[in-house]
């Protein structure tokens, strides 16, 4: 099979604010607003942006944890927003998820051992002894030692749990994890060890990852491709490399502005990018950037940029820097994004 | 409490019979036969006392029981099935809203007193309280990452339910269970003396105060017996509770 | 020198052991500058600033050692009394998470004015002016109206511009600001970083600046200093710091953070190991066991912070060899 593992399209989530009982119209928080990508098998897919981007959101999203408004998530050319209950089980074993907090992901009242083999115990029932085998081997596998199956999760270091969520999420062999913030609660030298045994076992395994975090830095070392997000849309989809040595939208460029780097004898030339990032509930009119935009003209105030391809096989949706004019002669490239973001 | 419930479980092996009438010993003062003496029927104080409590902690217990199995139910499937938890939780709230001890004569009265009544009488007022606090308990963990998790990992619905959600709901339940209890036992007082509790054959305290609240300065142990028990058993209950929640609490555990 | 800190000592007592938070340790803070503090959770960076402060939770945590010299007078030896004027007026602090050190019954405006009152005799009127003057100095947009705001009709960085200006309404002569932008996000943090260099800059106020973002110490400190396991194990200008760093924790550090110039995709070098617990005494040097460098005496005797070129030290045995390698 060819296609893409995972295929995202025109994927949309509203979240109503309170409930509608007595007023005629709700307000809704528009977290995710028309997505598509594609992530291909063993690739690493990175989703950044800041608080309220809905890259949370997207997460949750795939894995079905909530509905989706809108839009279509296919895994191997299945739609699995028609799956019932039966078969949505049998695709999650596919996908599996890693979460941000080491300590409120993991239940308290289990034992490590217990916690990484649940996923599998949904599916078939394990006897005692494959059970402990199994444990331990999930365990090598994250490098952690198999006595510590015994342990409550009270009774390990934040980068020890973090270990048991990816080991739970390898029990069912997934081609995919998707992995939401999953070092931001952990300090630097832990987050290396878990950012190496990541990439560890997607060389061993050839797993896809879906790497939703808001650490440039983190993202640039992991990532193959890189999809910006602001106020629930990708404005920027680009191989890694390529975003980070030039990056085109706006927001792109002051979010690596902004980034801390370590390294005391670089001059800070440019200001940081102004204002703040206005509300989901009430997102500005046009481009959802144009508010803070440097380059903002008068049609990014009107009109919403689509995400158009430029030459080094990324897109960006900005009316300045990827004026719409390039593709509006080949209407076959127009008319479906999801081909482009393929490549 | 632990003293309580033994010497009501042992009542019958060294008590005198609470039943057995004897007009000649009426409103007896405090004798080496009887400890407490007699009442206005000449029947024993003490064994009454001691009676009464069996009584009173069934009543409570039960009561304690159903409203903790009710509430848990109906709790668990309002916080989980959103569907449900409109509906529930206004009805919960009307139910609320009318007086426990109003509710109960309501009950009885439509349906003749005894025991069993009583019990189911005093428990459906306390099915609000409990089911709200289960409820939001549910509602607490269902949104923790560790329950997503387990949905993720391709857990069935009652799986989610038994391993990950209710763990966490029985601390709480326990020691609301306990405020049940101490709440029952007092409701099933106020009622038998109110006059709509207990048969008045049988012994409760409620039962004893209200008969012998008219020969307070003649016989004063007659009412203060049952009373200062009723007051003993409250408080051992709620310290029950309050122990519990000590012991469930994980905060209070991990000390950190 | 403004702030002395000598062998400062604080502990926490749990119920049936004792956390040793800070072994000893001493540094300076000089007039005007900033001075980064960097380490990992539970090293006892934040525990630094409210031992100096003495905010330490009264039941749990006590200083047991050292002294706190501010302009030569020891500040651990103050009554209560005296410790609240130097609080807030000649050193205040700024915290992670603004929503909880701001009290969210009162506007952000009387807070400040608050602040003011209570340590200059300033009129209600006059102390209200001070606070619209304080929140413009922060860039708030439209303070005459934001003096009037609630924090929680604020945002999370605009909390954090009224917590600065409510720091700085006594124009402190001290700053100690415990993780101020890890809690925002990139392009917000990046604006509060300027904005608190910009105000150091000119209002003279020295800034003890706590973090464990090796990339926000670079952006805005002069000098650092690098704890680990309750003790300070380097102490360095920042050029120095990150161009030779003399411990080999200090080294690990930098080199497990993600860096573009080392290339793409490749493992991280990382720090074996955990860190060490501090309830029971450690022999040695408490790095020994996850350092590549240890040799038999780094795990029997626990070595002093020394120095090792003009104003850097460290607290190794092999210090010379680790800048070298």
């Amino acid at each position: 099979m060819n296609g893409p593992l995972l295929k995202v399209q025109n994927l949309t989530k509203h979240y109503p604010l309170g409930s509608g009982l007595f007023k005629k119209t709700i307000p809704v928080i528009r977290a995710v607003e028309d997505v598509s990508f594609t992530v291909e098998t063993g690739e690493t897919f990175c989703i950044v942006g800041e608080s309220g981007c809905g890259k949370s959101t997207i997460a949750r999203l795939l894995m079905r944890l909530v509905e989706p408004t809108g839009g279509r998530v296919l895994i191997d050319g299945t739609d699995i927003a028609g799956l019932k209950k039966d078969a949505l089980r049998a695709w999650r074993r596919r996908m599996q998820m890693v979460f941000q907090d080491p300590y409120s992901s993991l239940n308290p009242r289990l034992t490590a051992g217990q916690i990484i083999t649940e996923p599998v115990e949904n599916f078939e029932c394990l006897g005692r002894r494959r059970h402990q085998a199994l444990a331990a081997d999930l365990l090598r596998k994250v490098g952690m030692s198999p006595e510590m199956m015994h342990r409550l999760p009270s009774e390990l270091s934040g980068g020890q749990r973090q270990r048991l969520g990816i080991a739970r999420a390898l029990s069912l062999n997934p081609s995919l994890i998707i992995a939401d913030e999953a070092v931001s609660a952990l300090d630097v030298s832990v987050q290396a060890q878990i950012l190496n045994l990541l990439l560890d076992l997607q060389q061993q395994m050839g797993i896809a990852f879906v790497f939703i975090s808001h650490d440039l830095g983190v993202v640039e070392h992991i990532g193959h491709r890189v999809a910006v997000m602001y106020l629930g849309r990708i404005v920027e989809l680009a191989p890694c490399e390529a975003l980070f040595a030039k990056p085109i939208h706006p927001y792109t460029e002051a979010l690596i502005a902004a980034a801390p780097v370590p390294d005391p004898t670089r001059l800070r030339l440019e200001a940081p990018v102004e204002g703040e990032v206005p509300s989901p509930v009430y997102p500005p009119s046009g481009c959802a950037f144009h508010p803070r935009c440097p380059l903002a003209v008068e049609r990014c105030r009107i009109e919403v940029p689509p995400l158009v391809p430029m030459a080094d096989g990324r897109v960006v949706a900005c009316h300045v820097r990827a004026p719409a004019t390039e593709i509006s002669g080949n209407p076959a490239l127009a008319g479906d994004r999801s081909i482009l973001l393929a490549q | 409490m632990a003293l309580l419930i033994v010497l009501a479980l042992a009542a019958p092996l060294y008590a005198g019979d609470p039943l057995s009438m004897d007009p000649f010993k009426r409103l007896q003062p405090p004798s080496a036969e009887m400890w407490f003496g007699s009442d206005n029927l000449g029947r024993d104080v003490f064994a009454r006392t001691i009676f009464g409590a069996r009584i009173s902690l069934m009543v409570g217990l039960l009561s304690a029981v159903g409203a903790a199995l009710g509430g848990l139910l109906i709790g668990v499937i309002a916080g989980y099935v959103r569907a449900f938890d409109n509906i529930v939780m206004r009805v919960m709230d009307g139910l609320m809203s009318i007086p426990t001890i109003l509710l109960a004569i309501a009950l009885i009265s439509l349906t003749g007193s005894g025991v069993g009544i009583l019990i189911v009488a005093i428990t459906i007022p306390q099915l609000p309280s409990v089911t709200r606090m289960v409820r939001s308990a549910v509602l607490s963990v269902r949104e923790r990452p560790y329950v997503e998790a387990a949905v993720s990992g391709g857990a069935r619905l009652p799986k989610v339910l038994w391993r990950h959600i209710l763990p966490s709901t029985i601390a709480p339940l326990m020691v609301q269970s306990a405020i049940v209890c101490a709440d029952a036992i007092l409701t099933e007082a106020g009622l038998s003396f109110l006059g709509v509790g207990v048969p008045p054959e049988i012994p409760s305290w409620g039962n004893m105060i209200s008969s012998s609240r008219l020969y307070l300065s003649i016989a004063p142990l007659t009412i203060f017996a049952p009373g200062i028990c009723l007051a003993v058993m409250v408080l051992a209950v709620n310290l029950l509770g309050d122990g519990l929640r000590d012991l469930f609490d994980p905060r209070a555990k991990r000390g950190r | 020198m403004l702030l002395d800190v000598r062998d400062l000592e604080t502990h926490f007592y749990g119920d049936e052991s004792v956390t040793r938070a800070l072994g000893g340790i001493s540094f300076q803070v000089n007039k005007g500058e900033t001075l980064g503090v960097v380490g990992e959770s539970g090293c006892g960076k934040s525990v630094t600033a409210l031992s100096i402060l003495r905010l330490l939770p009264k039941l749990t945590a006590r200083t047991v050692g050292g002294e706190v010299r501010f302009h030569g007078r020891d500040i651990l030896a103050l009554s209560d009394r005296e410790m609240r004027q130097i609080r807030g007026d000649r050193i205040a602090m700024i915290f992670q998470e603004p929503m909880t050190s701001l009290n969210p019954v009162y506007t952000v405006g009387r807070q400040i004015a608050e602040a003011v009152q209570i340590h200059t005799k300033a009129s209600r009127s006059l102390a209200m002016a001070k606070a619209e003057e304080m929140l413009c100095l922060v860039r708030i947009a439209d303070p005459q109206l934001r003096v009037n705001n609630y924090p929680y009709e604020m945002s999370g960085g605009m909390r954090q511009r009224a917590m600065i200006a409510m720091a700085l309404a006594c124009s402190p002569e001290l700053l100690i600001a415990d993780e101020p932008t890890t809690a925002l996000d990139v392009t917000i943090q990046a604006q509060i970083l300027r904005l608190i260099v910009d105000l150091k800059e000119r209002t003279g106020t020295a800034v003890m600046f706590i973090t464990h973002d090796l990339g926000v110490v670079a952006e805005t400190c002069q000098r650092v200093i690098v704890m680990y396991a309750g003790r300070i194990v380097e102490q360095a200008s920042v050029i120095d710091l990150f161009a030779h760093p003399a411990h080999p924790y200090t080294q690990g550090l930098m080199r497990s953070v993600p860096d573009r110039r080392r290339g793409r995709q490749r493992r991280l070098p990382e720090i074996p190991g955990i860190v060490p617990s501090l309830r029971e005494p450690i022999v040695g040097c408490s790095f020994a066991p996850r350092c590549p460098f240890a040799i038999d005496i780094c795990r029997d005797k626990t070595p002093a912070l020394r120095d090792v070129g003009s104003s850097h030290a460290a607290a190794c045995w092999r210090a010379e060899e680790v800048m070298g390698a």
